[in-house]
């Protein structure tokens, strides 16, 4: 799927400060039919993961950490079933799973003697039937699952696509013939760090020679391919002194090989 | 000095500390009495080597007439028997200004040999111009008996110019001794002085040449030297060098420090003179005095001196091992003492042990001391000729002093092989005409081919008359063929003419004196023989036989200067006589090459570990190949020296300073012919010092006097000189050089040091400057330097002044006929024989790699870097492929092992590294098989390849030769890789994938080892796994199925989902479990936890769906439907464990907690299907649901739980009918709801 940058400009536009539930997302859908679910997704979590980035550090100043919580307190108090924290999440303009996390962090620091450790919060994250409170139990559930940028389970997803996609290039690339190491081989080899595959026969791509694929199973916008140009391109250049970085959003390289 | 020498004789340092101290720069042990001695460390060898010249001074006087000059000291020349005996003793005792402190006396002699022999210090040319007169009047009592012997060296009168006059023999006399290289004597048979010795002109500037303070004491030297020109002075005067003051200081403390001894004990020592026995006086006579060893004087100095000697020669701290060999022998061999005067010979009472006394007061001390260095130098005896162990062992004085020393010598006389043939060989002289390597082919034109054809004839016309007519009396060479000679080169015109006929030349230089005989051994050979044949009558008949017989080519003593000799002065004379610029250029460069070529030779290098007798033979060939390019090399390097330094041989005399300093500057601009610092470093780290060092001697043996001062050269004579001082003898361990090597070089190399044009001070260098040599030399593998390549029949060849010692010898037991004259005949030390040392042999390894060599040797080079080429990417190969074979196999193995040894002991499988270590001492026994399957790989691919690369023409025979050696090679190098590494390599391996197992296994163990990845049929159509978490989480798509945040909500009221899609939700779950191509574990946990949060909200109803009239609960049957669905992909689906104690979790049972009216009999009916179909076990249950009522409920929802937990309980452990537990349930339900 190939996006111009008008197109990409116009969607990104659409996402400045919305909450990342279900029900922005459908809004979204509905604003730009021709685009799939999964990009729009992508180009959601995204922006909303940048926007984050910028507004993070307000919210974990220990002032507004005890102005959440009192809110918190005082939303379970008169009603223990209302969706309190997701509400409060998406008054503050803040990532319902993130909200979950300060309120845990703080409950915990509450009602235990010694500060949680972050893999213990992890932990009642992914689980929330661990939270020894029932209510705030049922409030984190709640937000993580509503939350369609953060959470557990959106990293998951993100995981499962990542490696979906991975195997989906690996077939593509076997069924089209092309000899290639993955990312095991090549560390067998001793590379630390290596691209997805690197194709043993380089091909030509829309007049480019492409040397190595890395999927990143995720919308290409500026920011990450700069981000990943910086992280992980320059090394395998360093490391394959004729190689070009093609930096391949599978969705681009299913469309060109389907 | 003097100081060093005393407190060693006080014993106060011992000889082991005073050698460290002299041998290394800083050492942090060293005693304490030497420590403030520091800076005079450097001068203590030349100190001492002069101070024993000088004390043997009139022991030897009546020696043989070979030179026995120590480099540092004029002084220690033996006197030539019958002089004219002119000064008087007294006179010469004048010399001595009156202040001189007796103990610094010795240590002024060198610089008087300095400022005699070559250009003294200024100081001391200003005070020779005065004349003896002048320095006559500081005779003073004070002056020390014992000084007498320098006193008596100093007799010469500057204006008498080296003749020797003294009563007893000048030693300082230099033409009547001459110390190196002297050449042929003359007619009156004097031995003309060498160059070094030579008077030199004595002018104002030379003050400001370079100084020269080698070998010798600071130069306040007063010790007049026998070169009248060059009366040393009395030192202290005005511009003395600072060191000197010190020196003077020293000297000054020694007395005070003396006197105290005297005082504290005074009684005086046995008298130390030979008053006893009345010296003969020099008559001519020529019988040896009989030595005793109970009448040498005082032992226990002389063993001390003798000791440090030896540590000195032993630690190569002596420029010329075989020089001090030669003066040893010269002790040996002293026939009586000179009669000293006896007022020189008083006993200096109470300070016997100190250097006041004379050193050797008789011929017994001298020759005590020469056996006991002798002793301490036996291992370098034993490697000497056959011929000359046998002399020594012989040697009566020797068998008197030390009958020990002489059983050992007659053993190793017994056991040597080493007969070197003294016999000069018929020289080579057959004229080669080689027309086939000279076609017109190689020429521009017939004109060109025609005139060269005519120079041959003419260039071997001249040879042939050369050598017909050169020994002819009268006869002379530019006179005789000079002008035919340039006639020839006018007819050179084109350039490559010239090199045409300069390749003839070297050729023919080759050839004819390649061979020993061409080098000059016949003196070597013919002296002995002359003695044995005359019978020794007497000396002086015998020695002008033999100077009549040997003069012509006399190798001049143990240093003679660098000659031409036999043949070789055809080519040179022809080189001078030519004088054409063309041909000397040519030359040079057809020399250069030949000596690159020659040095880079790949001389066979056989294992010297093996050692079966079976191929002596080809060992001895190995050797007289190594022996026949040396030769060559040297041969070449002495033309290549001649040739390249001729333009700046110049006048004797040095220049002045500011004269040699612009000299110095062009000069140092100048490329050398022949980078050989490049080839010197190269040669030494490749460990082919053998090779390189002996021709690079020779080379430059023949440069100017400037040369030396040049700092190219000069790099080359620290890197010369750090590799002399490290070839110590006694050093025999792995990898050090073979002891004829090292003695083959230190032969050269002392040779070199020794010659006229090195300047002295050279090998007493700086500290400083001796710094940085080991870096060069870390051996590297085994190179010529390793193996046993020089036999003593090369060392004589290539040293042939080593031969003097023999001389030496066999001229005293011909002087010495009267007593033992039956010795002589028995001597019979000219046989040509091959039989050469112990030869080790080598294997059929090296006999294979020989012929491989052989083979190569007449293939096409490029068949060659086939073969290499293929044996080289074979063995690569093998490797790798050893490495993905039996490498991985054994890493598959070693995970499968980690696998049952983590079932075995539980998930933490204990401590890895132990792991590793049971899993590598399992596996790498196994790395043995590399090696045959390594073997077998070579075979395999290595033909094949050298076929493919080979012209399809080769014949089948080099075929089959090229694929074998092929194999042979990448095996080799196949096995040597894979025998040095495969454990290492299993290790590693094994290594990574423990690791990899363990960290693999930390987060999903129950998913490992499961069967992953689906059937083959699966077509992988199912939906992606993220997908589906996504619809069961938050699903916006039409239809909206987002079911549990649904669920979870808020949610608006109109939002639900259909049971159809809720349905279709689970059936694609079913799918993408059954097909697992893009499943991941994550994901599939996810999903199983979301499926457990999915049965919770069925159970607690909270599933909004979509129905006609308006969202509501499920109706119960179709909650049940879907509850069985999800327990079937619980059981069969999922391949991670299903978090199902969820079920029960505070949390999802508190949902039902909301709901109004309760629903239980879902909850109920789960949790019997749970146990019904495996999924949980009853007690699991049990325990979940205790744990449940510790939480804080409402009351009733506490007491229907409490009601639910009972009937839980009731039912018996086998299932019941489905029918029945539901009505039970209904029951049930009735009665919470009865109760509610």
């Amino acid at each position: 799927m190939i996006l111009t940058k008008a197109q990409y400009d116009e969607i990104a536009q659409c996402l400045v400060s919305v909450p990342p539930t279900r029900q922005s997302l459908r809004k979204l859908k509905q604003t730009f039919p021709s685009q799939s679910q999964a990009t729009l997704l992508s180009i959601f979590s995204q922006e909303y993961q940048k926007h984050i980035k910028r507004t993070h550090a307000k919210h974990h100043t220990s002032e507004a950490i005890e102005t959440y919580y009192q809110r918190y307190l005082n939303g379970v108090g008169r009603n223990g079933t209302a969706p309190v924290l997701l509400e409060l999440a998406n008054e503050v303009d803040y990532a319902p799973s993130l909200m979950a996390r300060i309120i845990l962090e703080r409950f915990l620091q509450e009602h235990e003697e010694t500060p949680p450790s972050k893999s213990v919060i992890n932990s009642m994250l992914r689980d929330p039937s661990q939270i020894p409170d029932g209510v705030l139990a049922n409030q984190v559930y709640q937000c993580i699952v509503n939350d369609c940028c953060y959470g557990p389970l959106v990293d998951c997803i993100k995981h499962a696509i990542g490696h979906e996609h991975e195997v989906l290039l690996r077939d593509l690339l076997l069924e089209k013939n092309l000899s290639f190491l993955d990312e095991d081989q090549l560390r067998a080899k001793g590379y630390d760090k290596t691209p997805d595959f690197i194709l043993q026969v380089p091909v030509a791509v829309e007049g480019h020679i492409i040397h190595w694929i890395e999927s990143k199973a995720s919308f290409g916008d500026e920011c990450s391919h700069h981000a990943y140009l910086h992280d992980q391109f320059w090394s395998y250049w360093n490391r394959d002194d004729c190689n070009q970085a093609e930096i391949q959003n599978s969705k681009k390289l299913k469309k060109a090989c389907l | 000095m003097a100081a060093v020498l005393e407190s060693l004789l006080r014993e106060e340092v011992s000889v082991a500390a005073a050698v460290r101290w002299i041998a290394r720069s800083a050492q942090s042990s060293e005693a304490a009495a030497l420590r403030s001695l520091r800076p005079l460390r450097k001068e203590f060898v030349p100190f001492l080597l002069n101070f024993l010249r000088e004390q043997s001074s009139r022991v030897l006087p009546q020696g043989p007439p070979t030179p026995a000059k120590a480099p540092g000291s004029s002084a220690a020349l033996p006197g030539r028997p019958g002089g004219p005996s002119r000064g008087g003793r007294g006179a010469r005792s004048q010399l001595f200004p009156p202040a001189e402190p007796s103990s610094a006396a010795a240590a002024e002699a060198p610089p008087a040999r300095r400022g005699g022999r070559r250009r003294g210090p200024g100081p001391g040319r200003e005070r020779g111009g005065r004349g003896p007169g002048g320095l006559e009047e500081g005779v003073g009592g004070e002056s020390p008996p014992w000084a007498a012997g320098r006193r008596r060296r100093s007799s010469g009168s500057p204006g008498s110019p080296g003749r020797a006059r003294s009563d007893p023999p000048n030693l300082s006399n230099l033409e009547e001794f001459p110390p190196v290289g002297s050449l042929p004597p003359g007619p009156a048979g004097r031995t003309k002085p060498s160059r070094r010795i030579n008077p030199t002109p004595v002018s104002e500037e030379r003050s400001l040449s370079k100084p020269k303070t080698c070998f010798t004491s600071p130069p306040i030297s007063c010790v007049p030297s026998s070169q009248p020109s060059v009366p040393d002075t009395s030192p202290w005067g005005h511009g003395l060098p600072p060191g000197c003051r010190s020196l003077q200081e020293e000297r000054e403390m020694l007395r005070k420090e003396r006197s105290k001894h005297l005082q504290q004990s005074p009684t005086p020592a046995c008298p130390t003179s030979e008053s006893g026995s009345p010296l003969p006086s020099r008559t001519g006579n020529l019988t040896a005095e009989a030595a005793d060893p109970a009448r040498v004087s005082s032992r226990q100095r002389l063993e001390l001196i003798a000791l440090i000697y030896s540590s000195c020669i032993a630690e190569n701290l002596v420029p010329n091992l075989f020089l001090e060999l030669f003066f040893i022998l010269q002790l040996l061999t002293a026939r009586r003492m000179v009669a000293a005067k006896d007022s020189d010979l008083e006993p200096t009472p109470g300070a016997p042990d100190s250097l006041e006394s004379p050193l050797f007061q008789s011929v017994h001390d001298c020759v005590f001391f020469a056996v006991q260095v002798l002793e301490h130098q036996f291992q370098v005896l034993s490697y000497l000729d056959k011929g000359t162990l046998k002399l020594l062992a012989e040697n009566e004085r020797l068998l008197c002093f030390s009958p020990a020393l002489q059983g050992r010598l007659k053993a190793a006389y017994e056991g040597s092989v080493a007969k070197v043939s003294l016999a000069m060989p018929p020289s080579a002289q057959a004229v080669s005409f080689q027309p086939e390597t000279d076609n017109r082919a190689n020429f521009s034109s017939d004109r060109a081919f025609h005139t060269f054809k005519k120079q041959r004839d003419v260039f071997f016309e001249v040879l042939r008359e050369w050598e017909d007519r050169h020994e002819e009396p009268g006869w002379d060479f530019e006179k005789g063929l000079g002008s035919r000679i340039r006639a020839m080169m006018g007819q050179l015109s084109a350039a490559c003419s010239h090199s045409h006929f300069v390749r003839l030349f070297q050729k023919q230089l080759l050839q004819m004196c390649q061979s020993p005989g061409g080098t000059g051994g016949t003196v070597l050979g013919e002296a002995p023989d002359v003695l044995n044949m005359l019978g020794a009558d007497k000396l002086g008949r015998l020695r002008r036989l033999q100077e009549r017989l040997v003069a012509p080519q006399s190798s001049g003593g143990p240093c003679p200067p660098p000659t031409f000799p036999g043949c070789q002065g055809f080519f040179r004379d022809f080189i001078l006589s030519a004088s054409s610029f063309q041909f000397n250029q040519h030359l040079m460069d057809s020399l250069s090459l030949k000596i690159r070529e020659l040095n880079s030779l790949a001389l066979p290098q056989p294992e010297p570990s093996d050692e079966d007798g079976e191929s002596d033979v080809d060992w001895q060939g190995e050797r007289r190949q190594f022996a026949v390019v040396l030769l060559s090399l040297r041969l070449l390097a002495k033309f290549l020296g001649f040739v390249a330094f001729l333009p700046y041989r110049g006048p004797e005399p040095p220049p002045t300073r500011e004269l040699q300093d612009s000299i110095l500057a062009l000069r140092s601009q100048v490329p050398p012919a022949l980078d050989v610092r490049a080839l010197l470093q190269q040669g030494l780290r490749a460990r082919r010092a053998v090779l390189t060092v002996p021709w690079l001697v020779e080379f430059l043996s023949l440069a100017d006097h400037i040369v030396p001062l040049l700092d190219y050269y000069r790099s080359i004579f620290v890197v010369l000189l750090h590799l002399h001082r490290s070839l110590v003898l006694s050093k025999e361990s792995e990898g050090e050089m073979c002891f004829l090597n090292k003695l083959l070089l230190l032969a050269v190399l002392g040779w070199l040091f020794q010659i006229p044009t090195v300047p002295e001070d050279l090998f007493f260098l700086e500290e400083g400057q001796l710094d940085a040599f080991e870096v060069d030399t870390v051996p590297s593998e085994h190179g010529l330097d390793g193996m046993p390549v020089v036999d003593q029949h090369l060392l004589y060849t290539c040293c042939p002044y080593i031969g003097e010692l023999r001389k030496l010898l066999a001229s005293w037991v011909s002087g010495s006929s009267g007593r033992s004259g039956g010795f002589v005949r028995k001597i019979t030390p000219t046989t040509t024989t091959t039989g050469l040392g112990a030869q080790p042999p080598h294997t059929t390894q090296g006999l294979q790699a020989q012929l491989a060599q052989a083979f190569f040797h007449n293939q096409p080079p490029s068949l060659r870097r086939t073969v290499e080429f293929v044996a080289e990417r074979i063995g690569s190969n093998c490797v790798k492929h050893i490495k993905a074979t039996l490498v991985a196999d054994l890493v598959h193995q070693a995970e499968s092992l980690l696998r049952e040894q983590l079932v075995m002991q539980g998930q933490d499988g204990g401590d890895p590294a132990q792991l590793l270590e049971i899993l590598c001492s399992q596996l790498c026994p196994h790395g043995a098989q590399a090696l045959t399957r390594g073997r077998e790989f070579c075979q395999k691919k290595s033909p094949g390849a050298v076929r493919a690369l080979l012209p399809e023409e080769t014949p089948a025979a080099v075929l089959s030769s090229a694929e074998n050696i092929a194999v042979g090679l990448a095996t080799e190098k196949a096995c040597a890789w894979l025998s040095a590494n495969i454990t290492a390599l299993i290790r590693r391996e094994v290594k990574a994938a423990v690791s990899r197992t363990l960290r693999a296994q930390g987060p999903e163990p129950a998913a490992r080892g499961e069967r992953r990845g689906c059937s083959r049929a699966c077509e992988h159509h199912a939906p992606l796994p993220s997908h589906l978490i996504s619809e069961i989480k938050v699903h916006s798509s039409p239809p909206p199925c987002d079911v549990l945040s649904l669920a979870v909500g808020p949610r608006d009221p109109e939002e639900g989902i259909s049971l159809d899609h809720l349905e279709q939700l689970l059936g694609q779950l079913g799918q993408t479990l059954q097909c697992r191509q893009f499943l991941c574990p994550p994901a599939e946990q996810h999903l199983a936890k979301c499926s457990v949060d999915l049965a919770s909200l069925l159970v607690a109803d909270q599933i909004p769906v979509l129905g006609p009239p308006a969202p509501r609960g499920l109706e119960r049957g179709q909650a049940r439907r879907l509850l069985h669905l999800l327990l079937s992909l619980w059981k069969d689906g999922f391949q991670v464990p299903v978090p199902l104690q969820l079920l029960l979790s505070p949390r999802n049972v508190g949902l039902l907690a909301d709901t109004r009216p309760r629903e239980w009999d879902l909850l109920l009916f789960l949790l019997r299907e749970l146990v019904e179909k495996g999924l949980m076990g009853r007690p699991e249950i049990e325990a979940c649901l205790g744990s449940l009522r510790d939480a804080q409920w409402p009351k009733d929802f506490s007491e229907e739980l409490a009601t639910l937990f009972n009937l839980f309980l009731a039912e018996p452990p086998m299932p019941e009918p489905q029918l029945r537990a539901c009505e039970l349930v209904q029951t049930n339900r009735g009665t919470v709801l009865a109760q509610s």
